[in-house]
């Protein structure tokens, strides 16, 4: 933990996560994966939105940016496409992510922008004390949701692949070595990636729903949770009420800041001086 | 070498806005600004800056922040939809104090409207389009010329103060063409956020003794500070402490207050001798410039007082014009919007006429003649 | 002196590219020169509207109040704005019908006939029509507008573009003749 620690805020801890919170874990084994990296903390911004999750930029110790719901993949966006050379990771929740921010998550996925995203899901809206979001199963409980939730959830790691992400990997906070070890292999990848941590809320998600203590809640990922590659050899039967962790899809694709810096270079080449834009502007349109 | 071209208001911004050393635009399409995007897309990478098209205008409003903060000048243009969209980073913007400009080509709502008809129905929402009080400069160019002027100015503002900065244009400006006498573009004077010399003990959010403003620093340059959208005392970090709250925002609105007697801009026409007084800006001025003049030739004395600064208004000087008038006519192509502000800063001294359009169509002169002539609105 | 044009039509037709030409061409006579336009949701089709005012001094409003010279070339554009003309004179393409109601002073001119038929290309139509209002309004010199032409033009099409421009001079040469 010594090596991890120098890339905290110190003076800013202790965090206002709830006893029990997998959203240390999860901050914790990201750390660990930049330390084990050697990455040089003066060049990495770490961006995120609002939520329990969002808060976990203000406890490291490097360019930290805590932006408005659901917009920290633009923001990062801004930055990464600014700065090719920094590097850029977004912390962010289930509601942050893919309700409010859903629309910015497919985009930056499409764009394979080299952004690292690390979701903590813990099903729940936390720092609203606990609505369903769009990733709270179907048939739990949340304080919109009192007679149960009917509406269907999402599945991360499918919605990334398909909307063009070239990382994607689940873990939980109980898994956490797995964890760090996806987050390590997510950073180095040059494109969007994504990695969804499962995280305990034991407050509002685990309470509503009767599921016991922090401890409990880390059992029950423990015994759902089957990985991939184990799966592959698994019957339907067997794989029945269980869910995936592991790499899920790590395929690399040309990056955008940097297909945008080769297009830049190109047109330098070819309009070596500047003489202020003047040109034929089409009319029409809404 | 000084240029002349024929030049359309939303190139003009962009010129401008390249020769205030623009280096990173997004943005979303949208009539009647779109040219504005256009023109970037295709310049930018020129100058080694960057262009993106976002998924939308909250996107591109959270991106040209992000750019900001990397030390880029960065800017957006969009129209009345998108503007309402951008107007909880606006806020982001004011509070975390990053310089950006937004140019916003109005056109007639609410809603969708009439795309390619202008309006002036976003003086208050340039002003007070997010939630809470915040401090934010609204400039609003009268000819194509002043959206070159004003864009260059509207960066040198954000740059100065820290803050967001809305260059409020309209669809007549906008897509009108009109010759343009270009100053030689080294001439124009440029300025940049003040920066600290070194991490050692920097504060990102402590007022600089010289001007209030606090000292920024460009992400990746090893200052590692934080940025959020909540109260902060000086270090950055949240506080949920209502002293600090209160110093914060006493101190951001300060920041407008005090800059308005250098940032003010006004024109004038024939205001010397005027017992009648139209207060116009942007388009329906041109309308009002020609009325004032019509006017004029028939022996009224009447003049016109034009604010290029909307946000914060260039009070004084009105308040000093109106008191040797006897009328004050306000033509604006909404129902009465910068009016509620003039009328403010004038009081009693003078009785102030609203004159109201929003049919889509830019003022006729001979409207606004038949109203300083005594007619009926 | 202040001169007001307005060139209308339908979308597609290029009036808005005539109408730059035509303001380009003013600013290089050292002239005052503003052009605007108004348009609809459709990129081809609908009514379309160039105005240019031209002026030795500072133009103050830059829309066409009264204009000197309006350029139809569309029935509907004839009848909408043809039905608006005071003391200007209409310049109405020869395909289109004369209404007696328009009582403003009008010259036919064979504008789309002789772009697609004479020059085989109906999109310099624009080019023509502006040839011929400029040839009969004097506004500009022809020599003044083949440079504003050419600056604005697609490249590649210069010389087209070019012939239209001559060709509507000789168009208004013969209107002339005809007032």
């Amino acid at each position: 933990m010594s090596d991890s620690l120098k890339y905290f805020r110190e003076n800013r801890l202790p965090h206002i996560w709830c006893p029990g919170c997998g959203h240390g874990t999860v901050t914790g084994a990201l750390v660990r994966a930049i330390a084990k990296l050697k990455l040089d903390k003066n060049k990495i911004v770490v961006v995120s939105g609002i939520g329990c999750s969002s808060r976990a930029p203000g406890y490291l110790d490097f360019d930290t940016l805590h932006t408005t719901h659901g917009r920290a993949l633009a923001f990062a966006t801004g930055i990464k496409l600014s700065r090719p050379e920094l590097k850029v990771i977004v912390m962010t929740g289930d509601g942050d992510c893919t309700a409010i921010g859903g629309n910015h998550f497919i985009h930056a996925a499409r764009r394979n922008i080299d952004i690292t995203t690390i979701l903590m899901n813990n099903n729940i809206y936390g720092m609203t004390s606990g609505q369903y979001s769009p990733m709270t199963p179907k048939g739990m409980l949340g304080t919109t949701a009192p007679y149960g939730n009917t509406e269907r959830s999402f599945d991360l790691a499918k919605l990334s692949i398909a909307a063009g992400a070239t990382y994607v990997a689940r873990a939980t906070a109980y898994h956490a070595v797995l964890l760090e070890e996806l987050i390590e292999k997510a950073l180095l990848n040059p494109g969007f990636s994504v990695v969804e941590a499962l995280s305990q809320c034991p407050t509002y998600y685990g309470r509503k729903n009767k599921l016991g203590t922090p401890v409990d809640m880390m059992t029950w990922f423990k015994d759902h949770a089957v990985n991939i590659k184990a799966a592959a050899v698994m019957s339907p039967e067997k794989l029945e009420g269980k869910f995936l962790i592991g790499e899920m899809h790590n395929s690399p694709e040309p990056e955008f800041t940097a297909e945008y810096s080769a297009l830049a270079e190109g047109v330098r080449r070819k309009f070596d001086s500047f003489q202020g834009g003047l040109r034929e502007c089409a009319q029409n349109s809404d | 070498m000084p240029s002349v071209k024929l030049m359309q208001g939303n190139e003009a911004c962009t010129l401008g806005a390249l020769t205030a050393g623009l280096d990173f635009f997004a943005g979303y399409p949208i009539t009647p600004s779109t040219e504005i995007a256009e023109l970037c897309a295709e310049e930018l990478p020129k100058v080694g800056g960057k262009f993106i098209q976002m998924e939308d205008e909250i996107a591109s409003m959270a991106a040209i922040i992000g750019a900001s903060l990397t030390g880029r000048k960065a800017m957006t243009a969009t129209s009345g939809p998108g503007f309402s969209l951008m107007q909880e980073n606006i806020g982001y913007a004011s509070l975390a104090e990053v310089p950006v400009v937004i140019i916003n080509v109005q056109r007639v709502g609410p809603s969708t409207g009439m795309p390619t008809s202008p309006s002036q129905g976003e003086v208050m929402q340039a002003r007070w389009g997010t939630h809470g009080d915040h401090p934010v400069v609204v400039l609003a160019p009268g000819n194509v010329k002043e959206c070159f002027d004003l864009t260059v100015k509207a960066f040198n503002i954000a740059e100065d103060y820290r803050i967001p900065v809305v260059v409020l244009t309209d669809e007549v400006i906008g897509h009108m063409r009109e010759k343009v006498v270009l100053p030689d573009f080294e001439t124009v004077k440029v300025t940049r956020r003040k920066a600290p010399a070194s991490p050692g003990g920097y504060k990102p959010y402590e007022a600089d003794p010289d001007g209030g403003v606090p000292l920024m620093a460009s992400f990746g340059q090893g200052y590692r500070y934080h940025v959020t959208g909540l109260f902060h005392d000086e270090t950055g970090f949240p506080s949920n402490r209502g002293d600090v709250a209160d110093v914060l925002i006493r101190r951001l609105m300060k920041k407008v207050e005090n800059a308005e007697p250098l940032i003010r801009d006004y024109a004038t026409e024939s205001i010397e001798d005027c017992e009648i007084l139209v207060v116009a800006f942007g388009s329906s001025a041109m309308s009002s410039l020609s009325a004032v003049r019509q006017a004029r030739a028939k022996g009224i004395k009447v003049g016109l007082f034009r604010p290029k600064t909307i946000w914060p208004f260039p009070e004084e000087p009105l308040r000093e014009l109106s008191s040797q008038v006897k009328r004050v006519i306000v033509p604006e192509m909404n129902l009465g919007q910068l009016v509620l502000e003039i009328e403010r800063v004038i009081g009693c001294r003078a009785p102030v006429e609203r004159l109201s359009k929003v049919n889509g169509e830019l003022f006729k002169p001979e409207e606004i003649l038949f109203v300083i002539m005594g007619g009926e609105k | 002196m202040r001169t007001e044009f307005r060139l209308s039509g339908s979308g597609g037709q290029g009036l808005l590219l005539a109408g730059i030409v035509l303001a380009e061409a003013a600013i290089l006579e050292d002239k005052n020169a503003v052009q605007t336009q108004s348009y609809g949701p459709e990129a081809r089709g609908g009514a379309s509207k160039a105005e240019v005012v031209i002026s030795d001094v500072d133009i103050d409003y830059p829309k066409a109040t009264d204009p000197d010279f309006l350029l139809a070339l569309t029935p509907e554009s004839y009848k909408t704005y043809g039905a608006l003309m005071n003391k200007g004179l209409i310049i109405v393409d020869e395909s289109v019908i004369l209404s007696d109601e328009i009582t403003a002073r009008t010259v036919r001119v064979p504008i789309l006939k002789t772009a697609s038929e004479d020059l085989g290309k109906k999109v310099v139509a624009n080019i023509v029509a502006l040839g011929a209002l400029a040839g009969i309004s004097g506004i500009v010199g022809e020599k003044t507008l083949e440079l504003a032409v050419r600056h604005r033009v697609p490249k590649g099409t210069e010389d087209l573009n070019l012939s239209a421009l001559r060709r509507g001079f000789e168009l208004a040469e013969t209107a002339k003749a005809s007032l």
